[in-house]
Formats: C-alpha cells, structure tokens, sequence
C-alpha cells in the first residue's frame, strides 16, 4: 500500500467521525484530534476503525503515534509494508 | 385500568409531540416494549410501557403536541380502578394538566376532486420538512393513506416539491423531524432551561479532591494488553464504576430533592455526551453499580453513538439519578458542573494528567485527575460530599476490585 493509499484512507475514516470537518486541510504535523475537535471517546473508535480497515493491530502503547498525519502513516506503512 | 403519560424525559422537558403509535388498541403490551415515538427538543425518542396489559385505547392522537403528564392511553391490567402508570419515580405524581397548545395544524390538503388527503403524521412531518407537494403522491398505506415510505421514495425520486408546501414548512418551524435530530437552535433551547433552572433553583456547594491515577491507569493498561482493539476500555468506564460504588456507600447523592430529598433505589449514572453540532445529551447508564468495568465500556460503546444520532430509549433519558462529566484527554485540568434537577450532584473530570504528586514523604510525576463535586445544599451538607469524595478516591487506589 502506498503512502497516498494510507492516506486516502485516513481521510476517509476521519472524515466519517468528524463528518463536517476537511481532514485534506491538516497539517503534516498538527495534532488530529485537536485540529478536528475529537474527543477521546470518538479518537478510541477512529483507532479501531484503521485497524479494521487496514487489518493492523494498534497496540495501546503505540496511540501517541497516531496523533499528527506524519507520525501516523509512517507508522502505517512500516506496519503495512514491514 | 392504567393511564399511561407523557414521560417526563427530562428537566427540560415540558411538552413532547406524540408523532406516532408504534402499538393498537387490543395488542398485548409487555413491560419494555415501545409503545409510541415521542419528538422533544432533544430529537426523536422511543417511549418504553412499564405495565402489563391491554392497550385500551388512545387518548391522544398523533402529531398532537401536549405536556409532561398528560394522559395519553389506558392500559387494561385487569384491575377495576384506575391507577396511574408505573412512570418510573415520582415523574408520574403531576397535577392535572390540559393540553396547552397543539401542532399547528396544516389544513388538510384537497385534491382537485375536493377529497381529503390521507396520509400519517410522521409521513406529513417528513413531506414538510422536505418540501415534498403529498398531492402529487400515490399512498401506499391502508386505504391508500400516504405513509413514511412513500414520501421516501419521493424523495428520492425527486418529486416537484412547491413554493406553497415551502410556505408551510416556515410556519411550522418547531417540528424538526426529517431526521431524529433535532435543530440545533431547539437543543441550545433545552440545554438554556434545564440549566436556568439548575442556576436558580439549587444552592450549589462545590468540593474539589486530586486524586492520583498511577495505580488506576496501571490497570487499564495491563487490562488493554489482553483486549483485542475493540474491546479495550477507556479510563473513564473505570471512573463511572468507582464513582458508581462511592455512591453505594454515601446514597444521599443518589438522589432527587422536590421538597425533601428522596433516596433512590437504582444507581443510574448519567453521562454527560457532547454533541458535534453544539448542545449535549445525557443518557443513562441504568444500573451502573451493578455491572462490571467491561460491561460499562460495551454500555459506552452503544450508547454515545445513539445519543449522537439521537436514538435513545425514553429510560435511558428519564431515570439517571445521578450525573458524571468527563473532560477526556487534551482539555481542561477541571471542570465545575451545574446539577441536572432533580438530582442532587454531579461529579466532574478534569483532564488525567501528569503532575508532582507527594506520597508517604516522597514526591514523585503521577498520572493525576482533579475530581469536583457540585452538590445541592438543600440535600446534604459538605461533611456527605467530603465522604463521597474520599471514598471515591479510596475505589480509585483499588482499582482490581473495581
């Protein structure tokens, strides 16, 4: 899967949480959930909608990973691509 | 015979439009079995019966508009007398009440034959709202009645909506009902009352306890190693059991004051959910003391996302007998709430986060929550709160027998 891939993806499931927002106008390294208003409850469920998705397992310790685009999908990709 | 009432949903709440009987006069009722939809300014709600017996008959006809306590059917039970519904509490106890107002009712429309247009309230609110012209529409229902699939199918195949059905919907401003959702200017409305109401009514008095979260937050986290990802719990099903037990063992929190406070049976922690398009929601979690952190978290997973679309149950609005908000992650350190009348307190969670904490002579970098309790004078005095806070705080540093 390609970083565009992933991100495409990202989008998607961001956008489906926090469905007025425009998940495309983040910066690489903005804080998601602050940027789009998610709280903590909504940040637990887009957690497990990419693991879903992509069929990757997210263990708790590596949520701080996911909290700005740049950290996110490069964690994705090496997770996706080895 | 049973009179079954407009459930009290809320202390917002003074007036619902029955939109639709969901059973009829002759069908068997069970206790929990959903009887009507009512529309209130919190959206779209399924009423639940809890009685036993015959639907009798209607006393009020849908897309009628009337208040809290208003009759609006007999429930045969088998009994000669007549007594009132098992409305959960004392909701039921209301004086007598006349409707005060109904829906401004559209005229019926006439067809170019002069004959009426039959179509169901929900399917007229729906055409309303989407500005669908019913004269052109073939029904579907009984005796050719419009129904709410026809005029979604109108919609989608995009029937002439007209200047005139437009007109209308502007009149009828306050039925909202296309989706569950209510507008937004209806649910700012409900949230101003109930909370005007609390500001004025209740002398509030306020305490504050940091509680440190290391072993608390130890548990999640070894707990979440064994979880797979949709099952992992989040901090706050462990602060709504804990605060679930300090209630069990200081019960004059859980309780309601009308004129003298009333010690209730049932824990059912209320939770504060924010919604995106502004305005709150509060469901209850029924029965909080009695399950387990894991079932509180599945109790969480399927009820934010209802009282986000609002669908919730007529019991999960009406009986939460005490009310808890949580911050969450990346806000405020603490948060003061207002009480949700008639409760008598509402716990607050501050942001968990690390600060200098000083334990045994040793200063150490904790995982730390500020935990406040507002809580109504009129009920208990500061010494209760001060109890309910430190015991708490003692299930918090015990958190496996949580």
């Amino acid at each position: 899967m390609t970083e565009e891939e992933i991100k495409k993806t990202v989008f998607q499931l961001l956008q489906r949480i926090a469905p007025e927002t425009d998940p495309a106008s983040l910066m690489p390294e903005e804080n998601i959930r602050e940027a789009l208003n998610i709280d903590s409850y909504d940040a637990l469920q887009f957690i497990v909608s990419i693991s879903e998705k992509l069929n990757v397992d997210i263990p708790e310790e590596d949520y701080g990973k996911t909290s700005n685009l740049k950290s996110l999908i490069a964690y994705l990709g090496k997770k996706l691509n080895g | 015979m049973i009179k079954f009432q407009m459930p009290n949903l809320g202390a917002d709440m003074e007036a619902g439009t029955l939109v639709e009987w969901r059973k009829q006069p002759g069908e068997l009722l069970h206790r929990g079995d959903i009887i009507a939809d009512v529309e209130t300014q919190k959206g779209l709600i399924e009423i639940e019966v809890f009685d036993e017996g015959t639907l009798e008959k209607f006393l009020v006809k849908e897309g009628e508009k009337v208040p809290v306590g208003t009759v609006l059917a007999l429930i045969n039970d088998g009994k000669a007398e007549v007594s009132e519904s098992a409305v959960p509490e004392e909701e039921a106890a209301k004086p007598e009440i006349h409707p005060i107002e109904e829906r401004p009712e559209t005229p019926q429309k006439k067809t170019k034959k002069g004959e009426r247009i039959k179509i169901s309230p929900l399917a007229r609110i729906i055409a309303e709202e989407n500005h669908v012209d019913i004269s052109l529409l073939k029904g579907t229902g009984p005796e050719g009645s419009i129904v709410k699939k026809d005029i979604e199918k109108a919609i989608s195949e995009g029937v002439q909506q007209t200047q005139e059905t437009q007109k209308k919907t502007d009149e009828v401003k306050e039925v909202s009902a296309k989706s569950a959702a209510p507008n937004a200017n209806a649910m700012r409305m409900a949230v101003a009352a109930a909370m005007s109401k609390s500001n004025r009514e209740i002398p509030h008095y306020y305490l504050e306890k940091r509680v440190d979260m290391s072993k608390a937050m130890d548990w999640v986290k070894e707990a979440n190693k064994e979880r797979p990802i949709q099952k992992r719990l989040l901090p706050v099903a462990l602060l709504i059991k804990a605060v679930a037990k300090a209630l069990d063992d200081v019960p004059d929190l859980n309780a309601t004051w009308e004129n003298g406070i009333l010690r209730k049976n049932e824990i059912n922690i209320g939770f504060v959910v924010s919604l995106r398009s502004g305005g709150i929601v509060v469901p209850a979690i029924l029965q909080t003391d009695s399950k387990t952190v894991d079932e509180i978290m599945e109790n969480l997973n399927d009820i934010i996302p209802r009282a986000r679309a609002f669908k919730l149950k007529s019991s999960e609005l009406s009986q939460s007998t005490f009310t808890i908000t949580s911050i969450g992650e990346g806000g405020a350190d603490k948060v003061f709430g207002l009480i949700y009348p008639p409760q008598v307190g509402i716990v607050g969670f501050g942001e968990i986060s690390e600060q200098p904490f000083a334990d045994e002579g040793m200063l150490g970098i904790r995982p730390v929550v500020d935990v406040t309790l507002a809580a109504d004078h009129r009920a208990t005095d500061g010494i209760i709160g001060s109890k309910f806070l430190a015991s708490l705080n003692r299930h918090l540093q015990n958190p496996e027998e949580l």
